[in-house]
């Protein structure tokens, strides 16, 4: 007699809400976001209108003759338009994030497109290939970019022999042709090798889900190859580009240790700027100022993004 | 595995008196890794025919229209369509559209732009890809549906945009794979009608690909059975049905009786056979020797059913009615004769009431006229 009445309960329990287990587990990550990421963000915005008192920031509310008030200090955000120097890095911030992000896409593309050709047995094989490089610390694979491009690093030695040195000194990527470290072509070519793997999972992940029937109607109606390729695989991967693009462009932007190791004097990024104004400077206010509009300029795209995912939800693909 | 009917198959009369040549496949083989996939196969399909190539699946019949499209490459072979050899023209270069298995639309097209994609890889003006692709719309009856997407579209309406699509371009040929094979079956039956009347509407040549006799019946001017890679017979529906030539074809198509037995009396104008449990007296003569062993298939439905006794000793059998399935328009019974194989009988239901109706167990005889049955060999 027990069973049949927790049947006849469960309803009413799911009607009480929070109480249910499906709550609980769509809860739980919402509330470490909220207490973990939302907070803090908060917290960050909360600094970033607050003064600098000598050494330590001054809260925004404050008891005065028995009245509460509130200082908000807006003159950061107008010191970061107004600075040519935050602009230019935020600029810079964003260029080297779209050329690492485009570099990753030619780079990716084709690699995760013959992936998802080759044959089922090799498809773990390879995907296993392109995770691999995780297993090493991230820091350790910079680090050894720094000896590979530095003057007598092989890598460095192949590039002048090859003549790729005076390519790029010609397309203005370096200002001496045979120096490669601390330039943007190590900054971009830092970030591109690190976060290659991030374009090429999403990518795999549609393009081993096309239908290959599409390209074989679409060459049964006269598309070329290469026709078929544009028409038919690449809007077809379109999810695939946009999550990857934004996997490789976001955390590029605010990118500091690359920079840090592999850039130089020339590619100074956002993320540099930030630790500069938290550790050299000590002044919280600008810096939380900075990462505030940082966020912002990230959840821009971000926010793009999933309009047009949820745009293509509703259009069914 | 040749009929013994001396009656010339009237396939061959039929496909004479048109022009043949149209498309030409000529002793084609294809072999996959060891495995032989279409075994030396040679048609001639004339023009504005609709011909089937019917089968079960793993026969080749897919592999066989692949390459008609020019996705497989014949391991052996020519194929001619219209005077021209197709070896080395890529697909896209063929005269050729296909309708595809399950369709394959694209998805992120909407049905406007699903039908011109052949149209624009040509180049065509736009004016002209407008006209066309309204025309098509209007054929398959989707005018108020050019700009939805595929997935919002019923299993039927797909069905047309496929068609359209494969149609826009008027190729000469028309590829067919499993054309019905994604719909439910009363939507099935209504569409075979209509595809049929669309395509002569057209009047392109089509070759389709199906293993469901009835589609192959209904929509086909000629057949062609094939089981591992070869083709067994090419005829039209009523020759391969009524006249099949091998146990495998009689077997295939519907439903059949076959009765093993030896040829006892050989005439010019009739034989007897003997199958142990029963004779069969054939009213026509066959190329055979006495004392060979033959088959004779029976179909159910030239079968009568009574509790009278026939007039004998030929063309009968008594037996009792050991199972019994009701379709509504006919009634199939199963006859355990006291030996030899179950008899199955179909009888159309003409009254919706019979007193006497014949039910489980019920002792009953068969007979069939001289002109029901089919002499096969082994």
């Amino acid at each position: 007699m027990k069973a049949p009445a927790a049947i006849a309960r469960s309803p009413q329990a799911d009607r009480r809400g929070w109480l249910s287990g499906r709550a609980a587990v769509i809860g739980i990550p919402y509330l470490w976001l909220l207490a973990f990421f939302l907070l803090p963000f908060f917290i960050v915005v909360k600094i970033s209108v607050s003064e600098m008192e000598t050494v330590s920031v001054k809260d925004i509310l404050s008891w005065s003759d028995g009245v509460l008030q509130l200082t908000v200090k807006l003159s950061n955000y107008a010191y970061i338009l107004a600075d040519e120097l935050y602009f230019s890095t935020y600029v810079a911030s964003l260029k080297y994030a779209a050329a690492t992000t485009v570099l990753c896409l030619f780079i990716g593309y084709p690699f995760a497109y013959f992936m998802a050709r080759s044959r089922a047995t090799v498809q773990p094989a390879l995907l296993m290939l392109v995770m691999l490089p995780f297993w090493t610390s991230f820091l350790l694979r910079v680090y050894a970019w720094k000896g590979l491009l530095s003057d007598g690093g092989w890598a460095a030695e192949l590039l002048v022999s090859t003549g790729v040195g005076d390519l790029l000194y010609a397309l203005g990527l370096l200002t001496v042709p045979d120096k490669f470290m601390h330039t943007p072509f190590s900054l971009v070519l830092g970030m591109t090798y690190t976060y290659l793997p991030f374009m090429i999972l999403p990518l795999y992940g549609t393009l081993s889900k096309l239908d290959l029937r599409l390209l074989e109607a679409a060459a049964d109606l006269g598309a070329t190859p290469w026709q078929a390729f544009w028409r038919i695989t690449v809007p077809m991967s379109r999810a695939g580009i946009i999550a990857g693009s934004m996997l490789v462009f976001i955390p590029c932007v605010g990118e500091f240790v690359i920079p840090e190791l592999l850039g130089g004097p020339q590619t100074l990024m956002i993320g540099r700027v930030l630790w500069d104004e938290f550790f050299s400077n000590n002044d919280w206010p600008m810096a939380s100022t900075l990462a505030v509009v940082m966020i912002l300029l990230i959840l821009v795209p971000l926010a793009l993004f999933h309009r047009y995912q949820a745009q293509a939800r509703e259009a069914g693909r | 595995m040749a009929a013994l009917i001396d009656t010339p198959a009237p396939s061959v009369q039929a496909a004479g008196v048109r022009n043949p040549s149209f498309l030409q496949i000529q002793d084609v083989v294809k072999d996959f890794g060891g495995q032989r996939a279409v075994n030396h196969v040679s048609l001639d399909i004339a023009k504005g025919e609709i011909f089937a190539l019917l089968g079960s699946s793993g026969c080749g019949k897919t592999t066989l229209l692949r390459m008609l499209a020019g996705f497989e490459t014949p391991s052996s072979g020519r194929i001619v369509l219209d005077g021209q050899d197709l070896a080395g023209l890529p697909p896209y270069e063929r005269p050729i559209n296909m309708m595809f298995q399950s369709y394959a639309l694209f998805p992120h097209l909407s049905v406007w732009e699903n039908i011109a994609f052949g149209l624009k890889r040509d180049r065509l003006p736009r004016a002209e890809i407008d006209e066309r692709v309204a025309a098509m719309l209007k054929l398959v009856q989707l005018e108020a549906y050019a700009k939805r997407k595929p997935h919002q579209l019923s299993g039927g309406q797909q069905q047309r945009v496929a068609l359209a699509r494969s149609l826009a371009k008027r190729p000469q040929l028309l590829l067919l794979d499993e054309p019905l094979g994604a719909l439910d079956k009363k939507l099935r039956e209504e569409t075979q009608i209509e595809l049929v009347n669309i395509i002569e509407e057209v009047g392109v040549t089509c070759v389709m690909v199906t293993h469901d006799q009835e589609e192959a019946m209904t929509m086909a001017s000629r057949i062609a059975v094939m089981s591992e890679g070869r083709i067994l017979q090419v005829g039209e529906p009523g020759d391969i049905y009524e006249t099949p030539a091998s146990r495998f074809v009689a077997d295939f198509i519907g439903n059949v009786n076959l009765m093993d037995g030896t040829l006892v009396q050989d005439h010019p104008d009739h034989v007897v056979i003997d199958c142990g449990h029963c004779s069969h007296y054939v009213g026509h003569g066959i190329t055979g020797t006495e004392g060979m062993a033959v088959t004779v298939a029976v179909r159910p439905e030239k079968i009568r059913i009574s509790r009278e006794v026939p007039p004998g000793p030929h063309n009968r059998l008594q037996g009792t009615i050991k199972d019994l399935s009701y379709f509504g328009s006919f009634t199939v019974y199963h006859l355990q004769p006291a030996q030899g194989p179950v008899l199955k009988v179909s009888q159309s239901n003409t009254e919706r009431w019979r007193s006497e109706a014949l039910t489980w167990g019920d002792t009953a005889w068969a007979s069939w006229s001289d002109t029901a049955q089919v002499v096969l060999t082994q």
